[in-house]
């Protein structure tokens, strides 16, 4: 009889990409559950659609390039990316902008690149950069937290928003963002934490006056820290899963959490403390979620260091100096154009070439 | 040599270092370690191929019909570097031809075939007794006679290895057998510890390394207390008397995958890493194989060549996994039938371990001397790779190179036939040793890859050799045909010129007759000129020997897949070519000098 021939290894450890995404969006859950704990239905909707759009859209790219379309779409990184922009929009954003950034992210940042792999930026961000610079208005209308929210719209009524603009009863986004801050006679359409400080500090207030506002009743800002603190539990959960290893994390923390605390001993009236930076805004999911991608990341553990803490250094400088109250998404795009140049000078020595490199 | 220090009798004096990577598949020794090393039944026909491995071929001193006893000699060592082949059991000599290879290339290549008298008698055994009253080359020539080879990895001549260490400082035996699933050191470890601790003096002494490091993981506790015991006798009878300056001991490392290969090995017990391109010589390192010194221990003490190993039979399509006595030449068929084995549809049959073995298209071939373990799987058990899918660039693999390389930059550089890239990304110094696509989540075979871009990169160095000697000898022609015209032209200017000069003479002189006219003589061809082609001769000879000797310096790789030798003649062959060609350039050169 005749054998089977393989060539070695014969063994694999047996966790594929698929598995590996798996956990991923396993390890998004806590994190997504407070996001509606706080802003309500409108980001289960926009996940909703953005992973339809985005396993629809894989599916006809694999088909133009005349792949199988069924392995690509097993891989769940489409998926992944789908949820990775779904929660970094605000929850009742109109339908089109979610479809069109997961479009955009799916078709040219992935496939017209060459696919899964190929990719030079992470497509999630890239497509959260196109809808921030197209649609600023709509990308920028965050919900108020429920805790202080005068009422949060509930499932129907935010399938009106998404859809229409308006609830049943007839309110727009724009009415249901306002906050009674009880100090004043009119309520406020209210900003996200970060556009907030950014906002007063402009108008020459305090670190302090700006953080008197009803938004900051918890370390940085009520809502937002849970939201946080719970992507920090899914990323504990990759990291012990060992998805991620601690290297992109933590080097991204630690960057900006160095800058911010320099800040904060320097300028403690005029820049955010360690705590607003780390538990504000987008800030646990780019370390976590965002910045270990594989793909867009650099590759050698000191490469990862590297790139990690550039994408820590400029959400700092673009949060405190740049146009943008959040800047995750600049940060990574940002760094994922210095990959080949970290890649390149981060290369391990080679076993036995320790002379050479001297 | 910060790592060896003075024997105190507790082995917790060593420091360990640790390599990058590595990763930890399931070890599987059971149930194949569990019992005593068996004697399963002689077959009734034993292959013995004449070129094991590394080394030359050796010349046959039998012919078909012969009557040959266990040990006898079935080939001299004939050029330099053979070994020589033995009768693994007494019986006929019934063919001498070609026999299909244990080798991954599947080739076949010469070897005897020879029927068992079942009888299993010896021949005549010369131990070398008291081996310290000879001197060092004797010894070689001992173990070099009784065909002692590496039984891990390469299977390079022992004698050999040690005869071109120079300034040994410290001999490591490994038994770190560290790829799952093989138990044939560690049952050899248990039950001929003494044997090993002999062997691995005899290897010291040659040597004249200050300290012995028995290296062994540890998931092995048994092996580790057996070797333990048989250091702490020899500490009590020989080592007093050989030498009192010796370090001898057994260091436990932790197990890691692949910490048995020879370069990480190195690394964990001293710190170093041996040069790239060089040998762990070069740092004062000898490494032998646990086997080995077995096998050293039993030619010198008693006379036996090396005839049989420990073979691992396991995996689950194998009901009866063991670890067995096996002579060489025995076809895997019969060690098969011994015990129980029950293919299933896509059998595999692996010769070594689940991470660098390799797959038999069949089983006619015989045991050699690397054979450590016949391992057939279920597919349920080792499940065949999975389809390729794109590389997510997640970096796993970098996270498991011990050798610090990027093996995703490598496949993509693979994928662009990139040869310089790979060679800037030194594909060169990877050991094959599989942990880079054991995690690759998208189960790229990695390695295949690699060993796909290698030998591409040894057909077009090979191809650009040639190309450049078809260059060479095409400016070489164009030369002379460009000279040759010269020449032409020459003469016909000279000879009109003899012709105008007779012309004008006969006017002055109508009476002188034609004949007379002065020729040119023809300049003598520069290609026959017969010292500078006896030179060039002489040139080409010499570059060939030469070639040769650089061949049989060939680094030992303990661990990883040895080069196909049949490739190493076709080398060497190459090699001389251009030498030859060379000097002829050369030669041509001066003449046109001249
Ligand atoms: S492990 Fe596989 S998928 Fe990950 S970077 Fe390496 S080759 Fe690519
Ligand atoms: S096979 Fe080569 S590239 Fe892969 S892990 Fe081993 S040494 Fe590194």
């Amino acid at each position: 009889m005749s054998f089977f021939i393989a060539s070695s290894p014969h063994h694999h450890l047996r966790r594929s990409t698929a598995d590996l995404m798996r956990l991923v969006l396993i390890a998004m859950i806590p994190g997504v559950l407070a996001q509606w704990y706080f802003f309500g239905w409108g980001v289960i909707l926009q996940l909703i659609l953005a992973i339809g759009v985005a396993l629809a859209a894989e599916a006809v790219c694999l088909l133009a390039r005349n792949r199988e379309p069924s392995s690509g779409l097993r891989d769940y990184t489409a998926v992944v990316t789908a949820a990775l922009l779904a929660v970094s929009i605000p929850p009742l954003a109109p339908w089109w902008v979610i479809v069109i950034g997961t479009l955009f992210s799916i078709v040219i940042v992935k496939h017209l690149f060459g696919g899964v792999g190929h990719n030079i930026f992470n497509p999630a961000m890239a497509g959260y950069v196109l809808l921030l610079v197209s649609f600023p208005v709509q990308m920028t209308s965050w919900l108020p937290p429920a805790t202080i929210a005068q009422e949060l719209p509930g499932f129907w009524d935010s399938v009106r928003v998404l859809l229409f603009g308006f609830t049943g009863d007839g309110y727009s986004l724009e009415q249901i963002r306002r906050v009674d801050t009880g100090a004043m006679l009119d309520a406020v359409v209210m900003a996200t934490p970060l556009d907030h400080i950014k906002t007063e500090l402009a108008q020459g207030y305090t670190l302090s006056e700006a953080k008197s506002a009803i938004i900051f009743q918890g370390a940085a800002g009520t809502g937002w820290q849970w939201v946080n603190l719970a992507y920090l539990a899914g990323g504990l959960y990759l990291l012990k899963q060992r998805v991620i290893t601690w290297h992109i994390p933590g080097a991204l923390l630690g960057s900006l959490g160095l800058l911010a605390l320099i800040g904060a001993v320097f300028a403690p009236d005029s820049l955010p403390n360690v705590d607003i930076h780390l538990l504000s805004g987008a800030t646990m999911l780019a370390a976590f979620f965002i910045a270990t991608d594989p793909v867009s990341a650099a590759t050698s553990t000191r490469g990862k260091l590297v790139y990690a803490a550039l994408i820590g250094l400029l959400i700092y400088v673009i949060r405190t100096w740049g146009g943008y109250p959040d800047a995750v998404a600049f940060a990574v795009l940002l760094a994922n154009l210095c990959v080949p140049v970290i890649d390149q000078y981060t290369r391990p020595t080679v076993y036995g070439h320790h002379e050479e490199r001297r | 040599m910060s790592a060896v220090q003075k024997y105190s009798g507790n082995d917790a004096d060593i420091r360990l270092w640790s390599f990058p990577g590595g990763i930890h598949p399931p070890e599987r020794k059971a149930p194949a370690n569990q019992a005593p090393i068996q004697r399963l039944a002689l077959a009734d026909e034993f292959i013995i191929p004449l070129r094991q491995h590394i080394g030359a071929l050796s010349e046959v001193q039998v012919a078909v019909g012969d009557h040959v006893l266990k040990g006898d000699l079935l080939s001299a060592p004939g050029i330099e570097h053979g070994l020589p082949v033995h009768a693994p059991t007494s019986g006929e000599i019934i063919e001498i031809g070609e026999f299909p290879l244990n080798h991954p290339s599947g080739l076949s290549g010469p070897g005897i075939r020879l029927r068992s008298d079942h009888l299993d008698s010896w021949g005549e055994r010369k131990p070398l007794a008291d081996y310290q009253q000879h001197n060092h080359l004797e010894v070689l020539e001992h173990l070099q006679h009784m065909g002692i080879a590496g039984l891990g990895g390469a299977g390079f001549p022992t004698a050999r290895k040690v005869a071109s260490a120079q300034g040994i400082d410290c001999l490591i035996i490994n038994g770190a057998e560290c790829e799952p699933y093989i138990a044939a050191d560690d049952r050899l470890m248990r039950e001929h510890a003494d044997e090993i601790v002999r062997g691995s003096l005899i290897l010291q002494w040659l040597t004249h390394a200050k300290s012995i490091l028995i290296a062994i993981e540890d998931n092995k506790p048994e092996a580790i207390a057996a070797m333990r015991n048989a250091l702490a006798q020899a500490n009590e009878n020989t080592l007093a008397t050989q030498a009192s300056e010796l370090a001898l001991k057994v260091v436990v490392i932790p197990t890691k995958y692949p910490s048995g290969g020879e370069r990480q090995l190195t690394q964990i017990l001293t710190g170093k890493q041996v040069p790239a391109n060089g040998l762990p010589a070069d740092i004062g390192i000898l490494m032998h194989n646990t086997g080995t010194a077995w096998a050293v221990c039993r030619a010198i003490d008693h006379g036996e060549p090396l005839l049989e190993r420990v073979v691992t039979l396991t995996g689950e399509a194998i009901r009866r996994p063991c670890t067995a006595w096996v002579p060489l030449g025995t076809p895997v068929q019969h060690l098969l039938e011994q015990v129980d084995f029950q293919p299933e549809a896509q059998q595999r049959v692996i010769i070594g371990g689940p991470m660098m073995g390799f797959t038999l298209p069949h089983l006619q071939v015989p045991v050699i001397k690397t054979t450590n373990c016949v391992l057939a799987p279920t597919r349920k058990e080792l499940p065949p790779a999975g389809p390729e899918m794109p590389c997510i660039r997640c970096g796993a693999c970098a996270d498991v190179c011990p050798a610090s390389l990027l093996p995703q930059q490598l496949y993509w550089l693979a994928n662009a036939n990139d040869y310089d890239g790979l060679k800037a990304h030194h594909l060169a110094d990877c050991i094959e040793c599989g942990a880079c696509a054991y995690v690759c989540p998208s189960e790229i075979p990695l390695v295949q890859y690699y060993r796909q871009a290698k030998a591409e990169m040894r057909e077009q160095a090979i191809e650009h050799h040639k190309a450049e000697i078809a260059r060479q000898r095409f400016e070489a022609r164009q030369a002379r045909l460009e000279r040759e015209k010269q020449e032409r032209l020459e003469r016909h200017a000279q000879a009109a010129k003899a012709r105008e000069e007779a012309l004008a003479a006969r006017k002055q002189q109508p009476q002188a007759s034609d004949d007379g006219a002065p020729r040119t003589p023809a300049k003598p061809d520069a290609n026959t000129d017969p010292v500078a082609s006896a030179v060039a001769r002489a040139k080409a000879r010499k570059a060939e020997r030469e070639a040769a000797r650089a061949e049989s310096k060939e680094s030992p790789a303990e661990s990883a897949t040895e080069a196909a030798p049949p490739e190493d003649p076709k080398k060497a062959a190459v090699a001389a070519a251009i030498a030859r060609a060379k000097a002829r350039k050369a030669a041509k050169q001066k003449d046109e000098d001249s």
